[in-house]
């Protein structure tokens, strides 16, 4: 059913640290490998070693440069890359599950993570429309919508190891940029990460509530002029002595100039 | 927005159909025998390829009826349901003018259906709060003027015609001139889009890939935008102001076959401005609109 549950036991969602996540891109990649071989339709790429190639991601790495503004005395900060992964934010106001005139999207009541099933999608793209962050992809070659489930098929998996019962895209990180908790609990990892560094909402005014946070890059440092080498290379001997004194002064004194 | 053809088609002969099966409903004209098949085989053709049309956007399009299930949030499964409702509201009436009866109240009600179809459909455009351009009372405005002002042109309603098409012309200009600045009204922008407007000016250094993808090709859409003013002139004429004058003469078949034939190709090229111009906030994730 399209309405959206009023309130949802658990929060799931994630927690995406812009501060340090290096883009390497390996979420992108364990994400497409474990979710074309397990829930639902694969993730089809099309023309994939051709001229044009093109596919179905359900999580993608944007990089962005932000220009900070110019300082009191004029000068220039440098521009900051920031690397900008992006996957459904599990909206609690998800403006893609009431658009769906069949009912293959739905929110769960239970954990408030947004899926489609796949049985039921016509493949009008709709929902994709309705999504300001685009995290809906409808797959070329099964025409039904693809989107992050939020690995529901690892992290209540009892069959997986438990420190693999976290979404793909989490468990892969290398730089532990990104986090996957219960933000209903606001004891829970997510929560507190979101409290203390500040996390905030992608598109606030579009209004629809995204349960996933990212969390800002922190502010750089500005490193003085600073050089571990510097007292070993100074001038041993600023004037000369004895001969070399000597044959310093007879050759300045020689035409051609002072040197 | 993509403007995809089979969506072009769906919204312009569909809101023809509908706005033509909306002045047989009232009476405005009343057939009967071989004339009334006429009338509403044409009106039936449009409104119901007009909905064929629009199965050619679907990735699944045999299982359409499922389309019919979710009416209480859908405005497509509200529009499903109404469209169906209306043709077989009107199916009835028009069995009934085949053989000279014209069952007044049944006529009413399937006309009420015909606008509410066209309603739904622009309420599927008019509710996404991601395309800013489209949220707007101007969208369901414009395209129920459209769809009666059509309907009534080839009804034969000369005066309604006239009337009809001067509202929509000047809605359509008041939609450009409000619509143009919608997106840089909405409050959204890469700031808002990535968050980090409050370190700087954000600028797209990399796309997450090198090539396209289905976002891409769906949401953005920037080539075609390049040519929209003359097109918008282009399609003004074609809609309005040909038909009018074609009409302005002693009514004869072959000038009113003409007036509607540039009617449809000029509603065609504003649908097309409609998607084509329609800037999705998706897009700034990418920096583009």
């Amino acid at each position: 059913m399209t309405t959206l549950p009023t309130s949802t036991q658990k929060k799931l969602g994630l927690v995406i640290d812009l501060d340090t996540c290096v883009g390497c891109h390996a979420c992108v990649i364990s994400c497409k490998g474990w979710n074309t071989e397990n829930y639902g339709a694969p993730l089809s790429d099309q023309d994939p070693y051709g001229a044009n190639p093109t596919g179905t991601f359900l999580n993608r790495v944007h990089s962005y440069e932000v220009q900070p503004p110019n300082l009191k005395d004029g000068a220039q900060p440098a521009a900051q890359l920031i690397h900008f992964p992006k996957s459904c934010l599990h909206c609690d106001d998800a403006p893609c599950v009431t658009v769906c005139p069949t009912g293959a999207s739905y929110k769960r009541s239970e954990d408030g993570i947004v899926l489609v099933n796949e049985q039921d999608c016509i493949g009008c793209g709709l929902c994709a429309w309705a999504c300001p962050y685009g995290a809906r992809e409808l797959d070329a070659d099964a025409g039904v919508m693809k989107k992050c489930t939020l690995c529901v098929d690892r992290i209540y998996n009892e069959n997986l190891p438990e420190e693999d019962r976290q979404p793909a895209c989490v468990r892969t990180c290398p730089s532990n940029a990104r986090h996957f908790g219960d933000f209903a609990d606001p004891e829970s990892n997510v929560s507190i990460l979101t409290r203390e560094r500040g996390g905030f909402d992608l598109m606030p005014e579009q209004g629809t509530k995204p349960v996933n946070k990212y969390l800002p890059p922190r502010p750089k440092d500005v490193a003085p002029e600073f050089d571990v080498l510097a007292p070993y290379l100074e001038p041993i001997a600023a004037d000369a002595k004895g001969f070399v004194g000597w044959l310093d002064k007879a050759l300045n004194a020689l035409p051609g100039g002072v040197n | 927005m993509h403007p995809a053809p089979s969506v072009i088609l769906f919204t312009t002969f569909s809101g023809l159909g509908f706005g033509l099966l909306f002045w047989l409903g009232l009476g405005a004209i009343t057939p009967s025998g071989l004339s009334a098949f006429i009338w509403f085989a044409l009106a039936y053709a449009m409104a119901v390829g007009g909905l064929l049309a629009s199965t050619f956007h679907l990735g699944r399009p045999e299982r359409a009826i499922k389309a019919f299930s979710q009416w209480r949030t859908s405005w497509l499964s509200r529009e499903a349901i109404a469209a169906v409702a209306t043709l077989i509201i009107m199916g009835i009436y028009a069995l009934f003018s085949l053989f000279g009866a014209h069952l007044k109240l049944v006529g009413f009600i399937g006309a009420i259906g015909a606008i509410a179809t066209v309603f739904t459909t622009s309420m599927i455009y008019a509710q996404m709060k991601t395309v800013p351009r489209w949220r707007h009372w101007t969208t369901p405005a414009l395209f129920l003027t459209l769809s009666i002002g059509g309907g009534a042109l080839f009804a034969g309603q000369i005066a309604t015609t006239f009337l009809l098409f001067t509202a929509a012309a000047a809605l359509q200009g008041y939609t450009w001139i409000t619509g143009d600045s919608r997106l840089a009204q909405s409050g959204t922008d890469m700031k808002t889009a990535t968050g980090l407007g409050h370190i700087g000016d954000v600028r797209a250094f990399e796309p997450p890939h090198t090539g396209t993808n289905y976002l891409m090709r769906e949401f953005i859409h920037v080539v075609g935008r390049k040519h929209a003013q003359k097109l918008r002139m282009i399609a003004l004429i074609l809609s309005f102001a040909l038909p009018v004058f074609f009409l302005n003469f002693h009514f004869n078949h072959m000038l009113a076959l003409l007036a509607v034939i540039s009617h449809i190709a000029g509603v065609l090229t504003l649908r097309w401005l409609f998607f084509a111009e329609a800037e999705h906030v998706v897009g700034l994730y990418y920096g583009k609109r």
